[in-house]
């Protein structure tokens, strides 16, 4: 190559095809694309760290909540039931299945507790100016490589489906923390909205 | 497509870019210095993990259909439900939107799953140029998609959790759930293991 390459730590690879760009701090409302294939390598954002601090604070307020109150009530024939998300993670929990309630509760509620947590030490002090605390980049790392992993938005989809299969055959009446797991979710989809990865490195590399 | 030739690579330039958060270090390193990610060099060896979290994905596939999903008792007597027989069932009842979800997280996205990754990673090996932004594409709608596979795992698990009123009904969940939650996950494995850098790198490599 005879073109001289800029200095090593202003360059950024695309993670999805290996292109090298070289980086530059954008404005608030600028975003950087990949030249070849497309994807977004730079979405700088304004406050955003105070905002995903304070949008992890929300969501883990939220999950204690969807996690302790009643979650779903059926009754039928003067019968009736009450169920918690707890134990809808525990209904695998007698005989062979039950690796799969340790499965569940890790993909409801363990993981994105944990995620909450490893964002909230991660940014806390950035977004009040001070250098990074020493574990950060592990727990932002942890953080995204989790992400796949925890379900609790799925959970919402499932017990959607799971209601109308019921519908028929009993009374539903939803608890406080079903609506809790919903506003979760909206939580949820925000701050990751309100991410940008590359800035968070960046700040976190410094 | 004529592209590739523009765009200079971080392997072309003699360097690895890190996949978890985009900086550039030297051929060989090992360890990511600002996230701790390990570095790995543009290649077809990681491929093997892609075929083997695959092939797994699908031994577990085959029980998962076979076995019962759900365990009915009610009233007028016992019940056992597959993942087909559910949505058969679903649609009998006149719930068709419910039957078409349960039919598309569970048994076409698993398989369109299964195809899309084998077609992507033999795709790797044999293609004749850069297979590009539609290869992409298809990876990204792969990797969104295969954890909403997980959807009929959770219904089993509310409705046995819920439907618990004695003698007029109470569903337990079948062995057919386990196996159905470790098909999705070690397909999802599947997925993330395939580098999406080596649809990019065409045959120009070989030249």
């Amino acid at each position: 190559m005879s073109v001289p390459l800029p200095p090593i730590d202003e360059l950024i690879a695309c993670p999805r095809c290996d292109t090298l760009h070289q980086c530059r701090v954008l404005a608030e409302t600028e975003r950087a694309a990949c030249a070849r294939c497309g994807t977004l390598l730079i979405t700088p954002r304004t406050r955003s760290f105070l905002h995903v601090v304070a949008l992890s604070f929300t969501a883990m307020i939220l999950m204690v909540a969807a996690v302790f109150f009643p979650f779903l009530g059926i009754s039928s024939h003067g019968l009736s039931h009450e169920s918690s998300v707890f134990e809808a993670a525990m209904a695998f929990s007698d005989g062979w299945l039950a690796p799969l309630s340790l499965a569940v509760l890790l993909a409801i509620v363990l993981l994105p507790v944990a995620r909450f947590i490893a964002l909230i030490y991660t940014l806390w002090p950035l977004a009040n100016g001070r250098p990074a605390l020493r574990h950060a980049a592990f727990a932002f790392r942890f953080a995204e490589e989790l992400q796949p992993w925890s379900m609790a938005e799925i959970f919402v989809i499932g017990t959607g489906v799971a209601l109308v299969k019921v519908a028929g055959l009993a009374e539903i009446s939803f608890g406080p923390a079903f609506w809790a797991f919903c506003a979760l979710i909206v939580v949820t989809v925000l701050k990751t909205a309100f991410m940008s990865k590359w800035t968070i490195w960046e700040a976190i590399g410094r | 497509m004529t592209d590739a030739a523009p765009f200079l690579t971080a392997t072309d330039a003699g360097l690895t870019g890190c996949t978890s958060c985009g900086r550039v270090w030297p051929a060989g390193t090992a360890r990511c210095g600002r996230c701790g990610a390990h570095l790995h060099p543009v290649g077809t060896a990681s491929l093997q993990p892609v075929w083997a979290w695959w092939a797994a994905g699908l031994i577990f596939y085959i029980p998962a259909n076979l076995f019962p999903m759900l365990l009915t008792a009610t009233l007028t007597g016992h019940q056992q439900n597959t993942i087909l027989g559910g949505a058969v069932e679903l649609a009998q009842h006149g719930s068709w939107g419910v039957a078409g979800i349960i039919f598309l997280a569970s048994i076409l996205i698993p398989i369109s799953k299964f195809i899309a990754i084998a077609y992507l990673a033999i795709a790797v090996g044999t293609e004749r140029r850069a297979g590009g932004h539609r290869h992409l594409l298809l990876y990204e709608v792969v990797e969104f998609i295969g954890r909403w596979s997980m959807i009929d795992v959770f219904v089993v698990a509310v409705l046995s959790a819920l439907v618990q009123l004695g003698f007029v009904a109470s569903i337990h969940p079948g062995p057919a759930a386990a196996a159905f939650a470790l098909s999705v996950a070690f397909t999802m494995l599947s997925a993330q293991s395939f580098d999406p850098r080596l649809i990019w790198r065409g045959p120009t490599e070989n030249e």
